[in-house]
């Protein structure tokens, strides 16, 4: 097994080799052929994944130098992949739950045209690959390649159906969001070259000690702003709900497996260089729980069913950075992979949902979907208990991680500092929120009566095969995934997901709590999580329609965010725009360039006087031009 | 006789030629005048020539050095070129002449400021 990392390079290959296929012969290719290669190409990647994860497993893993990227000056950047216990468990997930997905949408997307049908696969082929090489990379620079082209990726997909206006328009939203992050990305390479003279992280992570503490900050401040930008932070995380534009199992894959994970795994793969920066991981650990409450409270009151879902991602993903800022890397890894199954998991059976309700993606017109569609309503239960964290289901575990290791930050002595306290308590807060609207979105969609029309009640049956086998996978993962996790207060050794990641994360040095302690914690969060689904219930079980007026009319509409963006920022750059096209444009370019061409012309008006056919003329301006060379050579020639 | 000589009455030579040309109007009196200071270069080749030669031949019997060919013929170039220049000139006043005679034959005139059509 030794030589199976001679042919790691097969994992990006097959999806790139996929994308070529499906997106030259989409025209000539069939439905089904589609099919084979997209899914195909993927499944054999997951395979060598496997493979992969196995062998590192073993302690096998290794860096393979294919050429020589760049070369300037003492600068060499090779084209390099390195395989070790985090690359190898994002594989597992970027190729499993992708894989998923595809099959899924043969089905999702069976009405679409076949070349329409070809273009999905093949961005979604080049999707996965984009991701594949971005965790694969041995530097930074190759992960900047992959992280470009899943930015490219997400805009192609969020505008697939690019008839419509508005999907265009949340495309380019965002493309130009993902843009500011990466600016600042880009930066951050900038400054680590500048600093350390290498890209390659183990050169960069066997320098990092010897940075200063600013240059440090510097750098991993930038990274973090573009971390913020692929995995959706304040501020700029508004491109994400808008990315619902896109068909529902893009959603899956951009929320679940790839994208959105991109920044997580950058701050975890660089995590030699946030552990030496106080500073950075303060600004972390805030900003990510202040994402996590946001996206939380505006998740109660929208009313589309992607839309919950969505804000829900952005919330979970405040809180896997709250992980990463408070030291907790491997818990937030572990949040990462618990969450793609059940965020997949709850992606596809909405889009089951969408599905059964002939395209309606308006809750308030659902309701009593649980006994027409029992599949997709089961799976989809299942994915709600998982992240509203209920013991034994995946979320618990890694959710109960990151809340016992934020109650523990600064702590040295077993006793609670303040700051853990606070951190901990906005956390929980947030968990209950989860619950919540999770429960709420649950509640008005299947139980209750139909408040649909006619049309659409008659129409409602349970979705094919290739979309339900998946669901019901990612609902057995959703189940045991967490149990690679248990903590050690109820099985001793129980870690395994921390136990394998220890050799890449640095393991924070904090003192443990008694178990008992830790129990009570689970309990206390259990309890309450218990208590907020019974008034979820309660609440909505036999959901009225009626408009939501005060409070809840500013979460309905997103506290104002991105109207405030309007006014903030797009506004004044348009006017800008608007200034540089009617006014400078007109006035100094044109200007310019006409002034350019009246001045030859004048000139030449005044020069023809010159030609006026009289030979002596001609003759008197030859002798004193002459007169006037004789005179500079004989006076100014040294 | 010192070179200042002979270069003062060839710069006189070609400013009298060059004053000529300018203000003539006569194509006969400016083809004169072109002469002259084809002239006035010539006398100053010459002048030049001889000045080389007998400053190079000096410089020899000074240093007492035997008088070979090439220190008699030094400068003789300044006297090859006027007879090309003479050649020349002699090729210019025919083409120059049948010029002004066709244009006697049209214009009955040998003013050259009748001759203002050449811009078109």
């Amino acid at each position: 097994m030794k030589n199976a990392l001679n042919i790691v390079y097969l994992i990006p290959l097959l999806p790139l080799v996929g994308f070529l296929i499906n997106g030259l012969l989409r025209k000539h290719l069939s439905k089904s052929m589609i099919s084979v290669v997209g899914c195909g190409t993927i499944l054999v990647s997951f395979a060598l994944s496997i493979v992969m994860f196995l062998q590192v497993k073993n302690g096998d893993g290794g860096t393979i130098e294919y050429f020589n990227f760049i070369s300037v000056g003492e600068l060499t950047i090779p084209f390099a992949f390195q395989i070790d216990q985090l690359s190898s468990l994002f594989l597992l997930i970027i190729t499993g739950v992708g894989f998923l997905i595809h099959v899924y949408s043969t089905s999702y997307m069976q009405e679409e045209k076949p070349e329409h049908f070809g273009r999905y696969f093949s961005y979604l082929n080049l999707f996965v690959f984009s991701m594949l090489l971005l965790v694969m990379g041995a530097n930074y620079v190759i992960m900047f390649i992959g992280w470009e082209g899943v930015g490219l990726c997400s805009y192609l997909l969020i505008g697939y159906w690019f008839k419509n206006n508005e999907y265009n328009k949340a495309a380019n939203k965002a493309f130009v969001m993902n843009r500011i992050g990466d600016l600042a990305f880009l930066i951050a390479i900038f400054w680590i070259i500048a600093k350390t003279g290498g890209v390659n992280y183990g050169e960069v992570f066997a320098f990092a000690p010897k940075l200063s503490g600013t240059d440090a900050t510097i750098i991993t401040l930038l990274l973090f702003v573009g971390a913020a930008g692929k995995s959706a932070q304040i501020p700029l995380y508004t491109w994400l709900p808008d990315a619902m534009a896109g068909p529902t199992p893009v959603s899956a894959l951009i929320h679940a497996a790839t994208m959105v994970t991109a920044g997580i795994y950058m701050i975890a793969r660089s995590n030699v260089l946030y552990s030496l920066s106080e500073v950075s991981m303060n600004v972390v650990a805030i900003v990510g729980l202040a994402t996590a409450l946001l996206a939380a409270t505006i998740a109660l009151k929208q009313n589309d069913i992607k839309k919950v879902l969505a804000y829900s991602t952005v919330s979970q993903l405040g809180y896997m950075f709250l992980a990463l800022g408070v030291g907790a890397y491997s818990a937030g890894v572990f949040h990462v992979m618990t969450h793609a199954f059940f965020k997949a998991l709850l992606f596809l059976a909405a889009g089951s949902v969408i599905h059964a309700m002939s395209g309606e993606q308006d809750i308030r017109n659902m309701g009593g979907l649980s006994k027409k569609i029992r599949i997709t309503f089961i799976t989809f239960l299942i994915g709600c208990i998982a992240i509203a964290g209920i013991p034994p289901f995946s979320g618990f575990f890694s959710k109960d991680a990151i809340l016992l290791n934020a109650l523990l930050v600064d702590s040295h002595d077993g006793s609670f500092s303040i700051k853990g306290i606070i951190l901990y308590g906005v956390a929980l807060f947030t968990a209950l929120l989860t619950a919540f609207y999770m429960f709420r979105l649950l509640f008005i969609t299947f139980s209750g009566t139909f408040r649909g029309t006619e049309e659409q009640k008659h129409h409602i049956h349970e979705s094919p095969a290739p979309m339900t086998i998946p669901l019901i996978i990612l609902a057995v993962l959703s189940i045991i995934g967490g149990l690679i996790g248990i903590p050690d207060a109820i099985v001793k050794g129980g870690d395994k997901f921390t136990e394998f990641l220890s050799p890449v994360i640095a393991q924070r040095a904090g003192h443990p709590v008694s178990h008992s302690t830790e129990y009570m914690l689970m309990g206390l969060s259990t309890v309450l999580v218990g208590i907020t689904i019974i008034v979820a219930w309660r609440q909505y079980r036999n959901y009225k329609r009626k408009e939501a007026t005060g409070f809840a009319k500013v979460l309905e509409d997103k506290w104002y965010v991105d109207e405030f963006y309007e006014k903030i920022i797009v506004k004044p750059l348009h006017n800008f725009g608007g200034f540089l096209k009617n006014v400078f444009e007109k006035l100094v370019v044109d200007g310019l360039v006409n002034g350019v061409g009246r001045m030859v012309n004048y000139g030449g008006r005044q020069f023809r006087l010159l030609q006026s056919g009289q030979v002596g003329s001609y003759v008197l301006l030859m002798v004193l031009s002459m007169v006037i060379i004789f005179l500079v050579q004989f006076f100014l020639r040294k | 006789m010192p070179i200042t000589h002979y270069i003062i009455l060839s710069l006189a030579l070609f400013s009298i030629g060059i004053v000529g040309v300018l203000t003539r109007r006569n194509a006969i009196i400016i083809f004169m005048c072109i002469e002259l200071m084809l002239n006035a270069v010539n006398l100053l080749l010459v002048a030049f020539s001889k000045m080389h030669n007998y400053a190079a031949i000096k410089a020899a019997a000074d240093q007492k050095l035997p008088i070979t060919e090439a220190i008699l013929n030094t400068g003789s170039e300044g006297q090859i070129f006027v007879f090309f220049i003479m050649v020349v000139a002699a090729a210019e006043v025919t083409v120059g002449l049948a010029i002004i005679v066709m244009m006697y034959r049209n214009i009955h005139s040998v003013d050259v400021n009748f001759l203002n059509r050449l811009k078109h």
